[in-house]
């Protein structure tokens, strides 16, 4: 449980996180001109302003709002509520998954310790050393161990510390994992069991080259393995359990800025929330705004500061899956509002808006009124100076926004 | 047993003590190697500075695997011996700078000291010419320093600043110099990078060689046992060589790694281990390691044993996996800068004065630089910073994409 407190989401702001491990990755300080020194003062600024999480309409402040969400099971909307960070629903998941499936297991670097972002944290105590245990420095040992087990009827879950450290184990996920079922001609024997990669990414103000890094581009050419991004803890929550249940290999990908950032009402009940679909998060005629993990934040920001200034009616989408990604939520939206703007922080070549923004104009050619925009990051590595400058802040999807309306 | 329990899941509901906790660690391997950092006996020390003596380091440096191990007789100078007390001393001062920056807030995210680890670094070094090279992963500022970089280039890039090595767009574990390959944050990728440099040198007959350094930790990733095998198999001059400090991250060497003794792991490569506390010791094994890479005789797989003072990196207290009691008493008895000290002083090496000297001209050189550092601008906030080096210039294509069209840039 978590106290309620301002939450500020920025890669300009200062905040008040226990120090721990995590520390270093998640109490961003840093401003366009130096990444160290204190951002400019706020008072001159009109559109990036800090975001304020605990004010966002995409978390549930309160159990009400927790349990009113429609996709929840009937079972779940009677329960109470627990005010938990990401990290925290993240760990709630987990056990859910352990308590319900006695054939899951958790394993990776210093798992049992918590893991560098706490994700993990009292698990072993939990659940035995059988069941949640430290490997060595081994990414790929530790993915080719997680898809023998999944063939042989086991829950992996395995994690690789950062998203960053993937590399070293993507061979083992392409060529083993995402193609089990398609060369076995889909045999049960050898795809009963489940695989789920957690893994945190994105930028936090300082992670550098290899610690910021937002892979997810890279999937787009891999077939038979999911990717799932959440924005929060309930999102978390649901969809890892659901994951943990799927039979394919997912990648679940945790924004590590949220971590401690994020906090909701979270239903303290098992509950699924659907992988492979996207969420309306708030509608709107004029632009399809679409996006995923904390990037969400900042397009509310970005549709509220339209509709005060442009009188624009912003339809904010949350991806969720981003591979493969919900073409029918985003193409209804954008055969309605005639604009689409598609932001993330991964580069912009290679990214998940290429593919959103050519199916979007295959789908929605005739409805179309301006060119879809993509704001994203640059096609540069990671630079430890600049992960703020990288990062589409309000104003440049402000600016996106208007350029569509004004196309 | 795994399977046995998960077929009655009555079984798992109770936290289970396993194979992996229950199971005895194996032993951490008989260090019978020490890690005193101070013995060693000496013959007549002459009075001119540049003229060697013979210096005998105690049984214990030592232990060979499938080799002769090196003599333990080496030559040294006072001027070589005040040399590397003042290198030693520089990087721990550079680290402790570093530590404090951190901790004003003005170093953020990573940054991985080696305090404790100094004399392999420059003991490495004094072994070792220009034209050799040194490749490691992210606990690298020593490195970096000694290979030809400077403190100040090195804080600044920690600071994200204009004068850092990468103009402040790699920060910690981003550092390069010639010789030095770096500073690699993806543990382990550097060992057979470091195998294809050896391998450069031995297609162009030069009669050097390249250390590849990586610890504990990253001793059990893949790649380094397909380096060892393509090492081997075309006698490539290139030194693999551990850093065995105990732990990686928060987990104890004995508990990830099914053979401690690193120095063995080549398996079909001869091994050394060295006292890494000991920094003429490492000058002396490394001196033996280059020397037989360079004859032809192919790779070897080396171990440093040694000890971190501090965490893992800024974050990590490094008190919750190893007592306090551990820490101190490697602090205290087997510090690698103490130990030549002690030996300078009873050798006669140098005075108590004239170390004090020393002492202050590292503190001089290392508070200067941080000054330089830190008053040096921070990165130009313009396309050609952020674009530049991506690729080979004048190879870049037309342009590359920012987020918007005017933000674009063209080459
Ligand atoms: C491929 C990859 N996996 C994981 C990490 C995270 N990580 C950084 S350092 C480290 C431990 C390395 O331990 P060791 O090799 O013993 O080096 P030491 O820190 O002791 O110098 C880990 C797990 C990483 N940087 N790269
Ligand atoms: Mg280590």
């Amino acid at each position: 449980m978590v106290p309620a407190r301002r939450c500020l989401l920025s890669l300009s702001s200062s905040s008040s996180l226990r120090p721990s491990l995590a520390k270093a990755f998640v109490s961003a300080s840093s401003s366009p001109r130096s990444y160290s020194s204190p951002a400019a003062p706020t008072t001159k600024r009109k559109l990036n302003l800090p975001i304020d999480l605990n004010a966002s309409s995409y978390l549930a402040q309160t159990p009400q709002q927790a349990l009113s969400l429609p996709e929840l099971p009937d079972s779940v909307k009677s329960s109470k509520t627990k005010r938990l960070n990401l990290y925290q629903a993240i760990n709630d998941g987990l056990s859910t998954i352990l308590e319900t499936d006695p054939k899951s297991l958790i394993f990776g670097e210093d798992v049992s310790f918590g893991g560098v972002f706490r994700c993990t944290t009292t698990l072993l105590d939990r659940f035995g050393s059988q069941r949640v245990f430290n490997t060595p420095l081994t990414e790929q040992g530790i993915m080719g161990f997680a898809i023998g087990l999944s063939g042989s009827g086991y829950t992996a879950l395995p994690e690789i510390q950062f998203a960053d450290y993937l590399f070293p184990a993507f061979d083992q996920l392409h060529n083993e994992a995402s193609k089990w079922r398609y060369r076995s001609g889909g045999a049960e024997s050898f795809n009963s069991g489940n695989l789920v990669v957690r893994m945190p990414c994105g930028a936090v103000g300082h992670g550098g080259l290899y610690h910021s890094q937002s892979p997810e581009g890279f999937f787009l050419g891999m077939q038979g393995v999911k990717v799932v991004i959440p924005r929060g803890p309930i999102q978390a929550k649901g969809l890892l359990i659901a994951a943990a249940r799927a039979g394919d290999p997912i990648v679940f990908m945790e924004p590590k800025i949220l971590y401690r950032g994020a906090i909701e009402e979270v239903p303290v009940g098992e509950y699924e929330l659907p992988i492979g679909k996207a969420e309306v998060l708030q509608k709107g005629k004029d632009v399809t705004l679409v996006s995923y993990g904390t990037l969400v934040y900042t397009c509310e920001m970005a549709a509220k500061a339209a509709k005060e200034k442009l009188g624009v009616e912003v339809e904010v989408i949350d991806l969720r899956t981003v591979h493969p990604w919900d073409k029918k939520t985003v193409v209804d939206s954008v055969n309605k509002t005639g604009r689409c703007v598609v932001v993330h922080e991964a580069s912009r070549t290679g990214g998940i808006g290429e593919s959103v923004g050519a199916e979007v104009q295959e789908r929605c050619f005739l409805r179309l009124e301006a060119p879809v925009t993509r704001i994203t990051g640059w096609d540069t590595p990671m630079p430890l100076v600049f992960e703020s400058l990288i990062v589409p802040d309000v104003a440049r999807i402000f600016d996106g926004i208007k350029r569509v309306i004004e196309y | 047993m795994l399977a046995r329990s998960l077929r009655s899941p009555r079984l798992l509901a109770a936290p289970l003590r396993s194979q992996f906790v229950a199971a005895a660690p194996k032993p951490l391997s008989l260090r019978t190697v020490t890690t005193d950092a101070a013995s060693a006996s000496v013959g007549a020390v002459p009075s001119d500075a540049e003229q060697p003596f013979t210096v005998t380091l105690p049984n214990e440096v030592f232990e060979a695997y499938e080799l002769d191990a090196p003599s333990r007789q080496l030559e040294v100078t006072k001027s070589q011996l005040r040399q590397m007390y003042f290198h030693m001393t520089s990087i721990r001062r550079m680290e402790m700078a570093a530590d404090s920056l951190y901790k004003q807030k003005k170093i953020r995210g990573f940054c991985h000291l080696s305090t404790g680890q100094e004399a392999i670094a420059t003991g490495i070094e004094h072994a070792i010419t220009k034209e050799d090279a040194v490749i490691t992963a992210y606990r690298c500022h020593g490195f970096a320093y000694l290979r030809g970089s400077t403190v100040k280039a090195v804080i600044a890039e920690l600071l994200g600043r204009k004068d850092g090595i990468a103009y402040g767009k790699g920060g910690s574990m981003h550092m390069f110099c010639k010789g030095f390959y770096g500073g690699n944050g993806i543990v382990g990728a550097q060992v057979p990078v470091g195998a294809g440099i050896a391998f450069a040198m031995k297609y162009e007959d030069k009669p050097n060689t390249c250390f590849a350094l990586y610890g504990d930790g990253a001793a059990n990733q893949g790649q380094v046992f397909e380096a060892y095998n393509m090492a081997k198999l075309w006698d490539v001059p290139v030194v693999f060589a551990c850093e065995n400090n105990k732990y990686g991250m928060g987990t104890a060497s004995n508990r990830a790694s099914a053979l401690t003794e690193y120095y063995k792991r080549g398996q079909y490569i001869p091994g050394l281990k060295v006292n890494g506390m000991d920094v003429l010791a490492v000058k002396q094994a490394a001196a033996f390691a280059k020397e037989y890479a360079v004859s032809g005789k192919g790779p070897l797989v080396m171990e440093f044993v040694t000890y971190r003072y501090g965490g893992h990196s800024m974050s990590d207290p490094g008190t919750t996996y190893r007592t306090r009691d551990e820490v101190v008493n490697m602090r205290s008895t087997q510090d690698p800068i103490q130990g030549l000290r002690k030996r300078i002083l009873e050798w006669g090496v140098l005075t108590e004065d004239e170390l004090k000297q020393v002492d202050k001209e590292a503190r001089q050189l290392v508070d200067k630089e941080v000054v330089e550092a830190e008053e040096s601008p921070v990165p130009d906030t313009n396309f050609e910073t952020l674009f530049k080096d991506i690729y080979v210039p004048g190879s870049e294509p037309r342009w590359t994409r920012g987020r918007t069209a005017e933000e674009t840039h063209y080459y």
